[in-house]
């Protein structure tokens, strides 16, 4: 029995890592996107990306789940039903043609937006935080904008945001449990298939064990990568 | 002909006017310190001849040559030339923490040789080893060639001025511009810093130095310039300046 229930969450296992490693794949970059646009000297541009960070922060992933998954159906409902009703015209055409997402792509996409928004936050205050003076010497130095980011501030702000970053990296380790709602067969999911089936319990708690190794392997990877950049204070 | 000439030049910043109609220039080779008390606009004036600022009014020319003047637009690519021809050494120092020493120095004079060699990996490789090669001369003349693998966090404040110091001398400015060196430094430091740039005089740098270093600014200027609030209220030699201050508030100044 022991080996079947690992070998089940495993499986549940494995969804949950794919659910991680794509989330960062898609929200490290767009959260870096995102953290330009709220520092953007473009106002509108800055105000509109400083209201989605707002909203995105302010609300529940799991109601922003529920509504990447349900709502793109409810508005298509919405709109067939109009047209039934004698609308016309070609938005409420487009809108009809809603339907819902693969459960997956949903969490995927619902992930990477809150994650993104996020991250973009940890990027600003990393960014903001690293002193004029070094923009500022290296433009005396006659280096160009590009060359000052990548050449001196980059490495200043990855060890600036080391820290916080792991510790989102882990909230997100276990927040991948919550995919199950809309039914994506992640770790949790697999253990409750035994409540169900064969009334036992312990599979879930053994989840736990699952998740600990998880974690304790990235904070020992972060652990190294913040002692690798040890050798220079900024 | 004049080396650097800066006429008439303004800045406000928002309603402030922080600098109101500045004039002056500087042969080669001249060392002129620049003194004043705090909001005067020493700092300003300097950042604007490194256009760190850009100036509202007025004209920078160097070796005859406008290289500002304002509303005439110039392009980014442009204004990092303008850049080259002047060296600036911070108050703070602002060394690039994640580079050694040797990095510090020679991470400009890299960026620059990669982008005028481009592909030409021969000539690019014989750049970087002549800049390697100045690097450690350099070093030698600020006295820290022991300390060309450590890191900034690993020196005094003395000795990291020491190399922002080289660090700026590695793109061979043709004016070196220092704001306040020594005021972020405990007491005992001061001294190593102001013999370097005692050390630069006799080369062929010139130099402007904002300084509160009343004995070190007579001894080793060829000429001081006293501002008060956005003008340069009194200019001439060290002696002149401070053996017979003409106006009432450079006396004052002195006597504190
Ligand atoms: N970026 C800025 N924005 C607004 N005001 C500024 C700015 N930079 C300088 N000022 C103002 O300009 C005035 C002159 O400043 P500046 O730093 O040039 O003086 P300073 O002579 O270097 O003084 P100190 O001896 O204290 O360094 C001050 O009143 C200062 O508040
Ligand atoms: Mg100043």
């Amino acid at each position: 029995m022991f080996l079947e229930v690992t070998k089940q969450l495993c499986i549940g296992f494995g969804m949950t890592l794919k659910l991680f490693s794509l989330t960062l794949l898609f929200s490290l970059p767009l959260g870096l996107i995102i953290s330009f646009g709220s520092m953007s000297k473009f106002k509108p541009l800055k105000w509109f990306t400083k209201v989605f960070v707002w909203i995105i922060r302010g609300t529940p992933l799991m109601l922003q789940l529920i509504v990447i998954y349900f709502g793109p159906g409810l508005i298509g409902a919405w709109a067939q039903g109009q047209i039934a009703n004698g609308s016309t015209g070609a938005f409420i055409n487009f809108m009809a043609t809603f339907k819902v997402f693969d459960r997956f792509a949903a969490v995927l996409i619902a992930f990477v937006i809150n994650y993104a928004c996020y991250f973009s936050e940890i990027y600003r205050g990393g960014i903001e935080s690293i002193p004029v003076g070094q923009y500022e010497a290296g433009q005396v130095l006659g280096m160009t904008k590009s060359q000052i980011f990548f050449k001196v501030v980059l490495l200043q702000v990855i060890k600036r945001i080391v820290p916080p970053m792991s510790n989102e990296i882990i909230t997100l380790v276990k927040d991948t449990s919550l995919a199950r709602i809309i039914a994506v067969y992640e770790i949790i999911w697999s253990a409750q298939v035994f409540i169900k089936q064969a009334g036992l319990l312990w599979p879930l708690f053994y989840t736990g064990a699952f998740y600990l190794a998880f974690s304790g392997l990235l904070t020992i990877l972060f652990g190294y990568i913040e002692k690798k950049m040890d050798y220079f204070r900024s | 002909m004049a080396e650097l000439e800066i006429k008439n030049l303004h800045k406000k910043f928002g309603k402030t006017k922080v600098l109101k109609g500045i004039d002056f220039s500087l042969e080669k080779g001249e060392v002129v310190s620049i003194i004043g008390s705090s909001g005067s606009g020493k700092t300003t004036l300097l950042r604007c001849i490194n256009f760190l600022e850009i100036a509202d009014e007025g004209e920078i020319k160097v070796d005859g040559n406008t290289i500002f003047k304002s509303g005439e637009n110039i392009t980014s690519k442009k204004m990092q030339e303008m850049q080259l021809l002047f060296g600036m050494v911070f108050q703070n120092f602002n060394l690039f923490p994640q580079y050694t020493v040797l990095e510090n120095i020679m991470l400009a004079p890299k960026l620059h040789a990669k982008q005028k060699y481009k592909n030409d990996f021969k000539m690019k490789k014989e750049a970087v080893e002549n800049i390697r090669q100045q690097a450690l001369t350099l070093l030698e003349r600020v006295g820290l060639t022991d300390k060309k693998d450590n890191y900034p966090c690993q020196l005094s404040g003395g000795q990291q001025q020491r190399v922002a110091i080289a660090r700026a001398l590695a793109l061979n400015p043709k004016i070196l511009c220092f704001d306040e060196p020594t005021s972020a430094l405990d007491p005992e430091l001061t001294g190593e810093v102001l013999n370097v740039i005692r050390g630069l005089k006799n080369s062929d740098t010139t130099m402007i130095v904002v300084t509160h270093e009343m004995e070190f600014a007579k001894e080793v200027s060829d000429k001081i310039i006293f501002m008060a609030d956005g003008i340069i209220a009194e200019e001439g030699t060290p002696s002149q300046l401070m053996d017979n201050p003409k106006t009432e508030r450079l006396i004052n100044f002195l006597q504190k």
